[in-house]
């Protein structure tokens, strides 16, 4: 992500070609700049798929496309923004921070990273080139529930060996992680004085590697099923459709909070820099990512209340998902008591991050809302959901990777980026994206089903809404890549080592742009 | 900047608040959840409000902590910072708290979840199956079975370059040739299953969606209070037509509803399972009951 760094890296130390630096990389720099631009390019594919979604759903009747492709954006978008944007961007920060900030020259296991990265496109690329073949891309959502994905026509074995592909990725790079963090931390940098970005890395990992063999299996599943005559998911077959759902939500629930712990390392490392006040509760936070990774793995039904379960089942998956408001009501709170009392200045990550605390907070209320059984029989697939999983991950998982991009941006390419259009890109975004998605509660309650390419007039007015939020959040985002490209260009203001005055940690020892080689030789954390 | 911001979304959501007060209607601008017309639907109505002001009240402690400190403890106005960093005190209190909350609104999530369970004692039974994309009723124990689908004047609405405003159409989307009718006040059990893949069988009014799976049957309940037609959707993602299959219940007086099922079986409506199904989206086969 950085010319500067690059030439400084070419002047002083290396001078590799384009290809040696960038195909055959084994520097974790270069490995996180390769993740942060490829999620950037899927974060556009994605969000121009959402712009088709919300460009048919502008008023009642279908307008643009068939109501099949239609299913293929819903489904591709998904599959798109959780696998190649949210995901790929949270592995380049860990790539870029976690070894400057436990006082490690590198990850772990270099080449393994430099594997890692390159599958990422590649199941990417599978992915998309669904949507060319015979039969279009897939379009039974991206939960890809039996039977309706074994409709799939050409594209589905693709789309199986896309994700096998991705996952594949991600468990290499979650053993990255935990390599590095558990043996390459500098002396003196015990367990409990790691930053929390590295704490609540350490734990995604872990539910990395536990679920997506998890995945794995069930689509590999799929993929008998259709091509070599087994019925795990057939009844006619003695198999069980809903067997499916329970096996994906095992996956898919600690997924969401893979999408969602290294977010709230990345507020816990923002909001005590610009408040200049330590993080308070840091022990307590330790905990309570833990316990939220823990309550991952007993909730995975509460997707599941409509499909049908014994009422013994519906209570437990109900009560422990309602237990899971309780260590992440500690960790909001614990924000606010860092807030509290500081001495606040509100730089464009700071605004991110404060960004994210609130409306984090409002997708956390709608997912309490949601955890109560009877309730989620009216809420369920409908825009109540749509509304609450987009506030948890546009307003929570992408404001935080916003936040971290501007926050540690200087520190990568030794410029500042613009401060007044990265506000203008808050205050923008901010409006935009309540535009877009609080309506989305109001039609959910009102009856809208989610998944729909067209829906009766009384919704007209609310979707009218929320596509002109759509467009204006969408468009938005060009000035983020604006910003990003700039910096990465090397033009802006020189920035200092520390960077932020209220800045603390190893990464903000070193000189900025950081040097192609960082902590050579160990620091001594004291 | 920041208190506008604040003023904005508590604004949204006491306006959601207030609104939800005013009558259910179904009319633009739903802010929230309809009451519905059965005791289920309206004990998870009572569930729906009593959380949202729960969050709601949370939210007004948080956010007003956060925007106090945003606006008092900001280093242009001279702040120092505080040196402290944990108070097990605090901690404790704010872990225990929510968990108390919890456990008040588990309680009567509980009550009707145990309720909603109970499908004893029913006075008749519907099997409801999910098609691609229509669905099948059949009134269990009578003889009388058909399929119903998508009203012509939305079909033909809704295809692509049809050039017919949706607004001109009656109910659009939101009609079918053949409703399902059923009694009020009466205790309904309903089976739900699908021939082909998930669909899911919902009507607001009533309270609850439930899935239909091959191979499975799921049951439910309603006891449904007054007269009128419910409609509602498939919720569960069935492919190209997920969108056009509309639920729509028509609920009458116990009377008029054994003359219209008894109609039914002299009109031959009976088997109609197998000649209706044919997919012909004709005008109504069933004379409606109520209009």
């Amino acid at each position: 992500m950085s010319a500067t760094s690059h030439d400084v890296a070419h002047g002083h130390e290396h001078s590799q070609g384009f290809i040696r630096r960038w195909l055959m990389s084994t520097s974790h720099k270069d490995i996180g700049t390769l993740y942060l631009v490829t999620a950037l390019i899927a974060l556009f594919s994605g969000g121009t798929m959402a712009m088709v979604i919300r460009a048919e759903l502008f008023q009642p009747g279908i307008q643009l496309v068939d109501p099949y492709f239609f299913n293929q954006m819903t489904t591709l978008h998904g599959l798109i923004m959780i696998f190649g944007a949210v995901m790929p961007a949270f592995v380049g920060l860990a790539n870029w921070m976690i070894p400057m900030m436990v006082g490690a020259p590198d990850m772990a296991l270099p080449r393994m990273n430099n594997f890692s990265f390159w599958l990422l496109p590649v199941g990417l690329l599978l992915i998309a080139s669904t949507l060319l073949m015979p039969g279009g891309g897939p379009a039974g959502g991206w939960t890809m529930y039996p039977p309706l994905v074994l409709q799939t026509g050409q594209a589905f074995p693709f789309l199986i060996f896309g994700i096998h592909i991705l996952g594949i990725s991600s468990i290499m790079g979650a053993i990255n992680v935990i390599a590095t963090v558990l043996n390459m931390r500098a002396p003196g940098m015990t367990l409990m004085k790691m930053p929390m970005f590295v704490w609540t890395w350490l734990i995604t990992a872990f539910l990395l590697i536990a679920v997506m063999p998890v995945l794995a299996g069930a689509i590999t599943m799929l993929l008998t099923d259709q091509y070599f005559g087994t019925t795990f998911f057939n009844a006619a077959g003695g198999g069980d459709p809903a067997l499916y759902q329970h096996i994906f939500w095992f996956f898919g629930h600690p997924e969401v909070y893979i999408m969602i712990l290294p977010a709230f390392g990345i507020i816990s490392e923002i909001v005590p820099t610009f408040a200049r006040k330590p993080l308070f509760g840091y022990a307590s936070m330790v905990y309570a990512t833990a316990s939220i990774a823990f309550l991952s793995f007993i909730v995975w039904a509460h997707h599941m209340f409509t499909v049908g379960m014994p009422l013994a089942g519906e209570l437990f998956f109900m009560y422990a998902t309602m237990l899971i408001a309780v260590p992440t009501g500690v960790k909001v709170f614990n924000w606010v008591a860092t807030m509290w009392r500081g001495a606040m200045t509100f730089e464009t990550p700071m605004l991110f991050a404060i960004g994210f605390i609130i409306l984090f907070t409002i997708g956390g209320f709608s997912g309490l809302m949601l955890a109560i059984a009877p309730a989620d029989f009216q809420y369920h697939d409908t825009y109540f959901v749509v509304a609450h999983f987009h506030y948890v991950l546009v307003t929570g998982a992408l404001f935080s990777i916003i936040a971290a991009v501007y926050y540690w941006l200087p520190k990568w390419t030794g410029v500042m980026y613009n401060e007044r259009l990265g506000k203008t890109h808050f205050w923008l975004s901010v409006i935009f994206v309540n535009v877009l998605f609080f309506p989305q509660h109001f039609l959910g309650l009102a009856g809208m089903p989610r998944r729909i390419p067209d829906y009766s007039v009384q919704f007209a007015d609310w979707n009218m809404v929320s596509s002109i939020g759509g467009f204006g959040f969408g468009l938005t985002q060009l000035l983020f890549a604006y910003l990003v490209i700039r910096s990465m260009s090397g033009r802006g203001e020189p920035a200092s080592a520390r960077v932020w005055e209220g800045a603390r940690g190893l990464e903000w020892e070193v000189p900025s742009p950081a040097p192609h080689h960082t902590f050579e030789t160990p620091p001594e954390v004291r | 900047m920041i208190r506008k911001k604040l003023n904005a979304v508590t604004g949204c959501v006491l306006a959601m608040g207030l609104l939800a007060l005013a009558p259910p209607a179904l009319a633009d601008w739903a802010l929230n959840m309809r009451e519905g017309v059965t005791q289920t639907s309206h004990d998870i109505y009572g569930l729906h409000m009593t959380i949202f002001w729960i969050t709601v009240i949370i939210g007004i402690v948080v956010f007003g902590a956060i925007f106090y400190s945003i606006f008092m403890h900001r280093k242009s106005r001279g702040a120092q910072p505080a040196k402290f960093h944990h108070n097990t005190a605090v901690e404790i209190v704010w872990t225990v708290i929510p968990l108390v909350i919890l456990v008040g609104m588990a309680i009567p999530a509980t009550g009707v979840l145990i309720d909603m369970d109970n499908t004893g004692d029913a006075d008749m039974t519907v099997k409801v199956t999910g098609y691609q994309w229509k669905w099948g009723y059949e009134y269990m124990g009578e003889g009388v079975s058909f399929y119903s689908e998508l009203a012509d004047s939305s079909d033909q609405a809704r295809q692509k370059g049809s050039g017919v405003d949706p607004a001109s159409v009656n109910n659009y989307l939101l009609e079918v040739d053949n409703r399902l009718v059923v009694p009020t006040d009466t205790k309904i059990r309903f089976m739900i299953t699908s021939a082909d893949v998930i669909h899911s069988w919902w009507v607001p009014d009533l309270g609850w969606k439930k899935d239909a799976l091959p191979g499975y049957i799921n049951e439910t309940w309603a006891r449904i209070d007054q007269p009128g037609v419910y409609r509602g959707q498939c919720a569960e993602l069935c492919g190209r037509g997920h969108a056009f299959m509309p639920v729509v219940v028509e609920a009458v007086k116990p009377e008029k509803f054994k003359r219209w099922l008894a109609e039914q079986k002299n009109d031959g409506g009976a088997d109609g399972a197998e000649t209706a199904g044919a997919g012909d989206a004709g005008e109504p086969v069933v004379a409606s009951a109520n209009e």
